[in-house]
């Protein structure tokens, strides 16, 4: 952080003279209304979602009573149901997430390092075009490509292979096809930000291509990889529209939240629910801080 | 790293066969847009306009977009103005308490949206008694396109660096002057990526809207998740898709070119 310089002082402009020897001033200024906003707009509402969890539903009346337990919390971590679609939801947001690495990784690359500047425009807008369709769209359409008559079936039939049709599979195809985009673009920017000329060192060096990805390029990608897996880990964490559509009869964390809200109307437990994936994306993010991932999103 | 032509070869081919793997499902909804039969069966059976024609004249379609695009540009300018004013603080000061800022700027947005969504919910009917309606989606929907705007100006704050500020401040410009004639000018595409980012966030954004939206207020995604599954209204939603796909064309277009010419005409400072 550089010091700013002190001027002297100009009669013109009484506030600008005012605020520049007032660093603390300016800053209360500058984050006052975002602090407001976000303060008072959203952790006040997560904290009174989180508080709600150790209340309870009348039975008759089907309000939020204000009668302090654990109830909800003592069911949610014993119940096998939420042990197992919490194991689930956990296994297809990690699988999402390195599948939509192992994609990002080359086409990032040949974007960022391979292709002419053209070339480069062209194939950032041909990534990011695809979001702008209809989330729903796009998840409704997998489901008409992966049925029994559709796309997939009339491509693999020939050669004696079948759809896999609806289930854990095709949910896990869908939500790596949603949010690859949003995985691709922080690899490709951070990409950007490893010089060539490191490259060329390196195979001056001796290494070979597969070496200095490995030496050179990867330690430094870190923190843009990890930032991408943010948005695919997280975002499937919360899904359960792309499951209701492709899924079957699987049930993922999100579901039950939106049982427990709607149809159960029993938004205590909804509240205890959703305890498990805030849980799971603070230690996720405690465990990543520490790469500076969080300055890549 | 001097690749070797066949590593380059091999790159690019894997390059191309992603990118058709990923605009496979969009063809199939173009296509779709244009077959005879209302299931989606492939191949398609026969091609027909009508499902053009009867989007065009879908007063639901339209007015879905319009209040989709309504809510976008209210929730895109709070992002823009708080984003901004964030990623100043965050990037120009060090204060204690900076990383539990950067923490809730980011915490909307690493949530799952059905949690930011019951949230605000229970916050505005049970605790502050407001009725949900538009106003309610605009502010849900700012709190998360907060970070994308964030994300994008301070990465350019890192790059710019203040040396053009501090001269502006030595010449005597007020603290206005500065923002207006030198911070401006090196964030304005920054800020124009940010804001269609969370443009195109907002308008497509389905489970927080879910919960925030007041009976009455059909966004396009609310509008298409009660038309997608009833057999005649498939394909006019595939043609919606489409239409919209082909318009963002344009603003994606015109943002790759200002950021292009920012990068080769030097706001790098």
């Amino acid at each position: 952080m550089t010091v700013p310089i002190q001027t002297r002082e100009r009669r013109s402009h009484p506030v600008s003279s005012f605020l520049h020897s007032r660093a603390r001033l300016r800053l209360a200024l500058l984050l006052s209304a975002p602090l407001f906003w976000l303060g008072l707009v959203y952790i006040a509402a997560l904290a009174a979602l989180l508080i709600t969890a150790f209340w309870t539903v009348d039975t008759f009346t089907g309000q939020v009573k204000i009668e302090w337990n654990l109830d909800n919390i003592v069911t949610v971590l014993t119940g096998s149901l939420y042990q197992t679609v919490t194991m689930r939801t956990l296994g297809v947001a990690i699988l999402v997430t390195v599948v939509d690495i192992i994609i990002a990784l080359p086409i990032a690359f040949f974007m960022a390092k391979v292709a002419s500047v053209r070339w480069q425009r062209i194939l950032v807008i041909a990534v990011l075009m695809p979001l702008w369709a209809s989330y729903l769209v796009k998840a409704y359409a997998w489901r008409s490509v992966l049925s029994h008559d559709g796309i997939f079936a009339w491509l693999v039939s020939p050669f004696g292979g079948s759809t896999p049709g609806y289930g854990l599979p095709a949910t896990i195809m869908t939500l790596a096809y949603l949010w690859l985009p949003y995985v691709i673009m922080p690899i490709y920017g951070g990409l950007e930000r490893v010089p060539n000329s490191l490259l060329e060192a390196s195979g001056d060096l001796g290494a070979g291509s597969w070496r200095t990805f490995r030496s050179v390029v990867l330690p430094m990608l870190w923190p843009a990889i990890i930032a991408g897996s943010i948005f695919s880990f997280s975002l499937t964490l919360g899904d359960y529209i792309t499951v209701n559509i492709v899924g079957g009869a699987n049930q993922m964390l999100g579901n039950l939240v939106y049982t427990n809200v709607g149809a159960a109307n029993n938004l205590p437990l909804a509240a205890a629910i959703s305890l498990i994936p805030i849980a799971i994306i603070f230690v996720y993010l405690a465990t990543v801080r520490r790469t500076g991932a969080l300055n890549n999103l | 790293m001097r690749l070797s032509k066949a590593a380059r070869i091999s790159l690019g081919a894997i390059t191309a066969l992603i990118l058709a793997l990923m605009y496979i499902p969009l063809g199939v909804v173009f296509i779709n847009s244009f077959s005879t039969s209302a299931s989606l069966t492939w191949p398609p059976p026969g091609f027909t306009l009508e499902w053009w024609g009867r989007a065009f004249q879908s007063a639901g379609a339209s007015e879905a977009i319009l209040t989709s695009v309504q809510i976008a540009l209210a929730a895109t300018t709070i992002a823009l103005l708080l984003g901004t004013l964030i990623s100043l603080a965050l990037q120009r000061y060090t204060f204690f308490g900076r990383d539990a800022v950067n923490l809730l700027v980011i915490l909307p947005i690493a949530l799952p949206g059905i949690i930011t969504g019951i949230a605000l919910n229970n916050a505005f009917r049970t605790i502050l008694g407001i009725q949900l309606s538009i106003v309610t989606v605009i502010v849900a929907h700012a709190t998360f396109c907060i970070v994308v705007v964030f994300n994008n100006v301070i990465a350019r704050l890192r790059r710019v660096g203040t040396s053009l500020e501090e001269a502006s401040a030595d010449l005597g410009a007020s603290t206005w002057t500065t923002f207006r004639l030198v911070t401006f000018p090196q964030i304005r595409s920054a800020l124009l990526a940010g804001g269609l980012l969370a443009f195109a966030l907002s308008f497509d954004e389905i489970i927080v809207t879910t919960f925030t939206a007041g009976a009455g207020v059909t966004t396009l995604p609310i509008w298409i998740l009660e038309n997608l599954f009833r057999p005649s209204q498939a394909p006019v939603v595939n043609v919606v898709a489409v239409v919209l796909v082909l318009v963002s064309i344009i603003p994606i277009y015109f943002a790759q070119r200002l950021a292009g010419a920012d990068a080769t005409h030097g706001s790098r400072g």
